[in-house]
């Protein structure tokens, strides 16, 4: 991913290249409730990517776990003894399919938001440069997929991919595939309307007077100025991700319980437990998905108000002691406002 | 206007009180990069009917004074000292009293028109908005058709033909002088004491800034409005002020009478300020000149009735942004094209180099007929051919450093070996007086003058055979700009390209260009030696154009005024 936020004339040009990295800049601009929103969504989100990456340390069983040299496990359980988080209908230990799921759910992000990204961004920067018939044809097929309702996409997509099968590569795929067909409209959206904008700036211009080919000017010149607001969309339609693998799990379309463990298919199977008082099988794998979602979305939408000027808080100036005046400042400073 | 006869006289028995007081204002903003101070200790009074100028470069805080003076600032910043506006001082004042404070006794003129006034509403409605914003005569709100029938003495005063048919029109009907016409109405609607005019003519033309500095003058002159003048330009702090505060990085370095800071000034900043600013008629490029030089030499540009349209949308005509234009321009001369906004000077200058297509007529580049371009046989013509674009800002890739940026026509064309190529553009940057460690540099850590040269040596990387420049100081600052024309001056004579030069600035124009062409609305009206065309111009609107620029000299500038009265119809 490119550095982000270019013109940010306060940044100093000799920091150190981590300092730069998109969430640490953003981390040091921030002050106050912004850097509240921040640090909040970075640790459920970090919590969130801890529990997927250490999943067979975390959790007490397997995902498709029924049994252990105790014999097996009881049926709806209530929380407490052996299994914290209690057990569900099935007999499967709820805080190891909680745990278990966050690897799948991060899984499916990684699949579907870089499936995504490369396609989109490929599309978007070919057809808001080359524009013609190619740019028209390009926005009616991303317009036609925006007019579907992304579940019932993803639907088709995932009956058409794993075709019944269920594996966890195959389901991954599935629900990653489908997730991407969805997203690809919004990343090619916005990089080819940046590529419009881009296409009539003075410095493409320029690389077109001294002879440069559209090849070179895609690349070179717009592809890494179209792409600063990625790391944003990233973060946003992660959260999104989540919630439609949720939804494809809960319709019954994504990964079966013996192949990985999915929160979406958890609910489901917790919707008759919830009229005969039994909470536990619902409520873990239910504030999982909101946790994470509402985890991403602070950290994309911190990330959004921190990259405008005019959104970004500052540190109050009273009683500070003089700096440097700096007339590249005050011209910035009257510009925003 | 007959309700609110001058509130002034009302409030202010004595007369003698100063319109405006500001007392040791300082304003800090808060920024990434800690506190900056923009407004660092100004101190200046508006008496009654009076023109105070404030000038300075960008970043002197002039503009953040003037934002002050209404109330008008970012959350960001914060001010202390006092803003005195007949004896409310803004700084202190609740939200409330500041609102009755702005558009009755203080009202504020926006530099751009068109984005000033809101397109959809009628400016009628947008005039009588201020007016019922604020209680009438018996402390009841104004009526509607009250606010309107004032709104049409507002737009009368500005000197809008047919008042009472036009307040019902909206904004895009009016050309642009006649919306900031609009705009000083609105700001004229509840007669206030004071107007604060941030830069009120840099976005028009001369011909149209020459009648919006005689309203300005009438308004002091027939109603005793004093005006807060904030603006870069000395032709027109010449033309219109009565006294002249001189601002340099958040200070008041001078403060002076008009006509005693043009003849004598006292601080040097202010010497070589006025130094730096272009006077028609002086260190003219053309100074002597008889015959048209260079005429002996390879002819690198030729154009023959050269006609270029964009086409209209469905069922209208084609628009001709150039008609039936003819010139030459031999290697070693500067062509300076000269016109106001909308005269097709950019769009020869980018038709020169390839970006816009030709429609009509014939336009011979380097002997290559561009009306039918083909950009495959174009692209081994255009190492020869280079661009400096106006915004220096945004002509270079944020995310290459310079030194990548002024390689760029070398990689394409010559492609040299990485050590070559850095060599080159250590050479390259030296020749414009830029250190070669800058080649590192990213474009934002480089201000507006270094840009620009460094946009000049992209441009002469390759040992270019035809140079065209479009507006290339216009965004700079006049010392910065003195500078660089200069230095391009020197640069054309030692590597003795041909050269296009677009300006709408005749003093810019006249330092650097031998022979000048003057356009209006896509034709050529008039074209030969510069000293020749600013002296002795033919053409009727040559004549306007050179009237209504105003020059930095106040006792030359309304000697000028009075000669060109009839001329400018004003």
């Amino acid at each position: 991913m490119s550095i982000p936020a270019v013109p940010v004339p306060m940044e100093s040009p000799r920091a150190p290249w981590y300092r730069r990295l998109p969430v640490v800049s953003h981390f040091n601009k921030s002050v106050g409730l912004q850097r509240g929103m921040l640090v909040a969504g970075l640790i459920l989100t970090g919590a969130f990517v801890l529990t997927a990456l250490f999943a067979p340390l975390l959790a007490p069983y397997g995902f498709s776990q029924l049994s252990d040299a105790d014999g097996n496990f009881p049926t709806q359980q209530a929380p407490g003894g052996k299994h914290l988080l209690g057990t569900t209908v099935g007999g499967y230990d709820v805080l190891s399919r909680v745990i278990w799921g966050a690897q799948t759910a991060i899984l499916v992000i990684v699949v579907a938001v870089v499936m995504s990204i490369v396609v989109g961004v490929v599309l978007g920067l070919v057809s808001g440069y080359l524009g013609g018939w190619l740019d028209r044809i390009l926005v009616v097929i991303a317009d036609a997929v925006y007019a579907f309702p992304s579940l019932l996409v993803a639907i088709v997509m995932a009956i058409v991919i794993s075709g019944g099968q269920s594996s966890l590569i195959g389901g991954i795929f599935a629900a990653g595939t489908a997730i991407t067909l969805v997203f690809i409209p919004q990343y090619f959206r916005v990089i080819r309307a940046e590529t419009v904008r881009l296409k009539a700036e003075p410095f493409v211009e320029s690389a077109k007077v001294v002879g440069a080919s559209n090849i070179r000017i895609m690349s070179r010149h717009i592809y890494r100025n179209a792409t600063r607001t990625l790391p944003l969309i990233f973060t946003l339609n992660a959260s999104e991700a989540i919630l439609i693998l949720a939804g494809l799990g809960f319709l019954g379309f994504g990964i079966e319980p013996s192949s990985a463990a999915e929160w979406g298919f958890d609910l489901n199977k917790a919707l008759a437990d919830t009229t005969s008082g039994i909470w536990w099988t619902g409520m873990f794998p239910g504030l999982a998905i909101v946790l994470t979602v509402v985890g991403l979305t602070l950290v994309g939408e911190s990330i959004n108000d921190l990259n405008d000027p005019r959104l970004r808080g500052r540190k109050s100036t009273g009683g500070s002691s003089p700096a440097q005046v700096d007339t590249a400042a005050i011209a910035t400073e009257v510009r925003a406002s | 206007m007959t309700v609110n006869i001058d509130p002034l006289s009302g409030r202010d028995p004595d007369g003698d009180r100063p319109v405006l007081d500001i007392d040791h204002l300082q304003v800090t903003f808060a920024t990434d990069g800690g506190p900056v101070h923009a407004v660092k200790d100004v101190s200046l009074e508006v008496r009654k009917g009076e023109v105070l100028a404030i000038v300075g470069e960008s970043g002197s805080g002039k503009t953040v004074t003037a934002r002050t003076i209404l109330g008008l600032l970012p959350e960001t910043a914060s001010s202390s000292g006092a803003v005195v506006i007949n004896g409310a001082d803004v700084i202190s004042v609740s939200a409330a009293r500041l609102r009755q404070i702005r558009g009755r006794d203080v009202a504020m003129v926006f530099q751009e028109p068109s984005t000033a006034l809101n397109p959809v509403f009628t400016v009628g409605w947008q005039i009588a908005e201020g007016i019922r914003a604020h209680t009438g005569s018996a402390g009841k709100r104004v009526s509607a058709k009250e606010a309107r029938s004032r709104a049409v003495d507002a737009l009368r005063k500005v000197g809008i033909p047919d008042p009472e048919h036009r307040v019902n029109y909206y904004p895009h009907q009016f050309s642009g002088g006649q919306k900031q016409r609009v705009v000083i109405a609105a700001a004229l609607a509840l007669n206030p004491g004071l107007i604060v005019a941030d830069e009120p003519t840099t976005a028009l033309d001369v011909t149209v800034q020459a009648e919006i500095l005689e309203l300005l003058r009438d308004l002091r002159d027939k109603y005793g409005t004093s005006i807060v003048l904030i603006t870069h330009n000395m032709g027109v702090v010449a033309d219109l002020a009565d006294r002249v505060v001189v601002m340099y990085q958040g200070d008041v370095v001078e403060e002076a009478p008009a006509r005693t800071l043009f003849a004598e000034p006292r601080q040097d900043y202010t010497r070589k300020l006025l130094a730096a600013v272009p006077h028609l008629g002086h260190n003219s490029a053309s100074q002597g000149l008889t015959d048209r030089a260079h005429q002996d030499e390879e002819v690198v540009v030729e154009a023959n009735n050269l006609t270029i349209e964009y086409p209209g949308r469905l069922g209208t005509p084609a628009f001709k942004a150039v008609d039936r234009v003819s010139f030459t321009l031999s290697r070693g001369e500067v062509f300076g094209l000269v016109g106001e906004s909308g005269s097709g000077k950019t769009t020869i200058g980018r038709a020169i180099a390839g970006l816009n297509r030709t429609t009509g007529g014939s336009l011979r580049v380097l002997g290559y007929e561009m009306l039918n371009l083909r950009e495959r046989t174009f692209k081994p013509l255009r190492k020869d051919i280079g661009f400096v674009f106006q915004d220096p800002a945004a002509s270079f890739n944020p995310q290459l450093t310079i030194g990548d940026c002024i390689a760029e026509p070398m990689v394409i064309h010559t492609k040299p070996s990485p050590a070559q190529a850095r060599k080159r553009v250590g050479e390259l940057l030296e020749s414009v007086q830029l250190p070669a460690s800058y080649a590192g540099r990213y474009p934002h850590e480089l201000s507006g003058g270094q840009r620009q040269r460094a946009s000049l040596a992209r441009a002469l990387s390759l040992n270019p055979r035809l140079l065209i420049a479009d507006e290339p100081t216009s965004a700079l600052d006049v010392s910065v700009q003195a500078k660089v024309l200069e230095l391009f001056k020197d640069i054309q004579q030692e590597f003795g390209f041909a050269c296009l030069f677009i300006s709408h600035d005749l003093a810019v124009v006249d330092i650097l260009s031998s022979w000048v062409g003057v356009l209006y609305k896509g034709r050529l009206v008039e074209q030969g030696i510069g000293s020749q065309v600013m002296g002795n111009p033919q053409h009727d609107y040559t004549r306007r154009l050179i009237a209504s620029l105003p020059v930095p000299d106040p006792q030359e500038q309304a000697r000028r005024r009075e000669e060109n009265r009839a001329l400018l119809g004003i």
